[in-house]
């Protein structure tokens, strides 16, 4: 892949083509094996009597209804599985994640102090965005607004700009390594 | 003194460490009472990175192509629906049409709800003015796959209707057809889309992001590899207001600055006792 | 709905599908929520309950788009895709696809090194590429910006000139900070405490951005639970 980049050719074109074709193929493979994954998970937890068992015959019960539906009938607006997705799925994921503005409440009043110079600077920045991000820091103060997006345009992008950087530079130097055969541990610890 | 020092302390330390039950209920009150009220504030001035956004999508001529990339799940979608429907309404009331794809499995039916609901509102039509491509796995091979040929990637729609029998699908083979690419993402796609398709080829991409993830996208729009950026609720509520159309973002905004309100009067106040402690511990050393 | 038995028609009451689901949904949501008084037996059924449905319905997306689509019709219904012929090729990635699940079959486990090699040396080739072009060239072009800045009708411009500045100083002290192959003392020690000072800006920022997309996604739900679940009730 690193080669054809550099060659703008109709013949390194199509084995691209062909080759990107082949992952969307393969990864989709990498997917079923999650899923058997959980089905072994939840089996072993089922044939062990696990004091939670009766949770993972729920959860596999679920898994199953979805999945015959869905391969059954379809997916699309107007079918079961899609009335399941929109009254089952939606909700419990997006309640599931509603959670934790109530913990980040309550962590920020139990655990946010401003203990040391650098845990101030990092609350008034927070407290900035908090009040300049809704309607209410306006009604404060008028320049709010402007001033946490003079914040956000020069030192907050500086920072994020610098971890950029360093996380980039540590892709190519991992990357590398793999390609060179030097790191060979996603192939399984040797 | 000392039994009234113990008493004032034990009552600090006790409003330090209060039961997060109560943090609780008055958080669920502070989003609850706007809601229910139905109160409404201004949303103030939209600012640069959405604006930037706009008069991109504004510039397009009708019959220009957008693609949108539903790159959410529920979990994401009180911030990014109202984006999508927001930018949605901009399109297509300037005649551009939409194809949409996504690279998470709850994606394409998020995307069919809002794609049809606002469809609905402009006698847009299936086929001809959008299409939802729906989902396929391996995102980068797919980017670099779509760069020749969308139809032949794809096959099929998210209904399971071959390419042949969308018309909008015969203008659209690869980027060369799409004036631009919006993300709304809850996770760092669009960086995936920057780094391949921005950069290998030349693809305008802008963003619409969860409120997470709007700090990590600031450099790309100060170094132009972002066209733009929709950041949270706030974000939309912006592009709403720049469409001319206040709808839930905007109706959400209330509740988002009583919650931040109170928040912050948390923290102060956890900070007061924690300052008020911590000088009396002094004075007693 | 009617259905017709021995002659006689029968009137079959048509269940208002949509108030069932909104019904579902609410009171899964409050079984979720039911988890900020103590965890509870509510709360662990939602919980499974979302796992099972999530992948699930994982399943049937890549069964519907990428399986049938990529490799059943081209195959064995090679109009279903538009193709006039079909494409036996697909049988390569297919097979190669299959090998993950080589790992389960004792002696033949080590090819299931094929796939991982194919995904992971693919993801490295466009990586670095990628990394360099996307990020590294632009990023670094951005931070090239003149400290003496003019505005666009040539005049001086005072604070688009401090803005470079400090973005400037910001990226480079950043850098410092994460530069750990030497001890942070005198000048690389300075730049390395102003860096840690940036750094808290954007964590600052971040977080409160992160507690404004929390609140975002709690006014999601409160949103449902009355606009479309209890209101219906009484207006």
């Amino acid at each position: 892949m690193i080669v054809q980049f550099f060659v703008p050719n109709r013949l390194s074109e199509d084995a691209t083509e062909r080759a990107s074709d082949w992952l969307i193929i393969i990864g989709a493979f990498a997917f079923i094996l999650g899923v058997g994954s959980l089905i072994k998970t939840h089996g072993e937890r089922l044939r062990r009597r696990h004091p939670d068992w009766p949770y993972s015959l729920l959860a596999l019960a679920a898994f199953a209804g979805m999945s015959i539906v869905g391969v059954g009938w379809g997916i699309d607006p107007g079918k079961p599985a899609f009335w399941l997705f929109t009254n089952v799925y939606v909700p419990l994921d997006a309640t599931m994640f509603s959670l934790l503005a109530f913990f980040v409440a309550s962590a920020a009043y139990r655990t946010f102090r401003a203990r040391t110079p650098e845990a101030t600077v990092l609350l008034v920045a927070a407290v900035l965005i908090m009040l300049a991000r809704v309607p209410l820091g306006a009604f404060i103060y008028e320049g709010l607004p402007d001033l946490a997006e003079q914040v956000l345009i020069s030192p907050v992008t500086g920072a994020k700009r610098g971890i950029i950087l360093g996380i980039t530079l540590g892709v190519v130097a991992t990357s590398l390594r793999i390609i060179l055969g030097v790191e060979r541990a996603y192939l399984g610890g040797e | 003194m000392e039994q009234r020092d113990a008493a004032q302390d034990g009552w600090l330390e006790r409003l330090q460490r209060i039961d997060r039950r109560y943090i609780f209920i008055l958080m669920a009150v502070a989003v609850i009472v706007p809601i229910v009220l139905g109160v409404r504030l201004p949303v103030g001035k939209p600012t640069r990175p959405v604006r930037l956004v706009y008069d991109k999508i504004d510039s397009l001529p009708a019959g220009s192509v957008v693609l949108m990339a539903y790159d959410f799940g529920p979990s994401s979608a009180p911030e990014l629906a109202p984006m999508a429907v927001a930018i949605l309404r901009h399109c297509f009331s300037r005649d551009i049409d939409v194809v949409a794809v996504s690279f998470y499995t709850a994606g394409p039916p998020l995307a069919q709800g809002v794609l049809d609901q606002v469809a609905k509102e402009f006698g847009k039509k299936y086929g001809e003015n959008y299409v939802n491509l729906g989902y396929l796995p391996g995102m980068v091979p797919l980017l670099i796959r779509m760069s020749t040929d969308i139809p032949g990637t794809y096959k099929q729609d998210y209904t399971r209707t071959r390419m042949s029998e969308l018309p909008l699908m015969s203008r659209v083979r690869s980027y060369d057809d799409i004036a631009l690419v919006v993300d709304l993402a809850s996770s760092d796609t669009p960086a995936i889309w920057i780094t391949v398709v921005n950069a290998r080829y030349q693809q305008e991409v802008a963003a619409g992001v969860t409120a997470v993830m709007a700090v990590d996208y600031y450099p790309y729009i100060q170094s132009r590899q972002l066209v733009g950026m929709l950041g949270g609720l706030k974000g939309a509520a912006e592009y709403e207001s720049l469409v001319g159309r206040p709808d839930e973002a905007t109706k959400r905004m209330p509740a988002q600055s009583f919650a931040h309100g109170l928040i912050i009067l948390l923290v102060l106040l956890g900070n007061t006792a924690y300052v008020i402690a911590r000088i009396r511990a002094r004075r007693r050393a | 709905m009617r259905s017709e038995s021995l002659g006689k028609e029968r009137i079959i009451p048509e269940i208002p599908w949509d108030r069932v689901g909104v019904w579902i949904a609410a009171l899964l949501t409050l079984c979720i929520y039911s988890f900020l008084y103590r965890d509870n037996v509510l709360y662990k059924i939602a919980e499974h309950l979302f796992v099972g449905v999530s992948l699930g319905w994982a399943l049937c997306v890549t069964y519907h788009q990428a399986i049938l689509p990529k490799m059943v019709y081209p195959v064995f219904m090679p109009a279903r895709v538009d193709l006039a012929r079909p494409d036996f090729v697909v049988a390569v990635p297919v097979l190669i696809g299959l090998l993950w699940f080589a790992r389960f079959i004792p002696g033949v486990g080590w090819l299931t090194r094929v796939p991982i090699a194919a995904v992971v040396g693919y993801g490295s080739g466009v990586g670095a590429t990628a990394a360099i072009h996307g990020n590294l060239l632009p990023q670094l072009r951005a931070t090239l910006l003149p400290v003496v800045a003019r505005s666009d009708s040539g005049a001086f411009d005072l604070w688009l000139s401090i803005g470079n500045a400090v973005l400037i100083v910001g990226v480079i002290c950043v850098l410092a900070y994460f530069y750990f192959s030497r001890e942070h003392r005198g000048v690389l020690g300075g730049m390395s405490r102003v860096g840690i000072y940036f750094l808290m800006l954007a964590f600052g920022a971040g977080f409160g951005y992160t507690v404004m997309a929390r609140i975002s996604l709690l006014i999601g739900r409160i949103d449902f639970l009355w606009l479309d679940w209890l209101r219906p009730l009484f207006y």
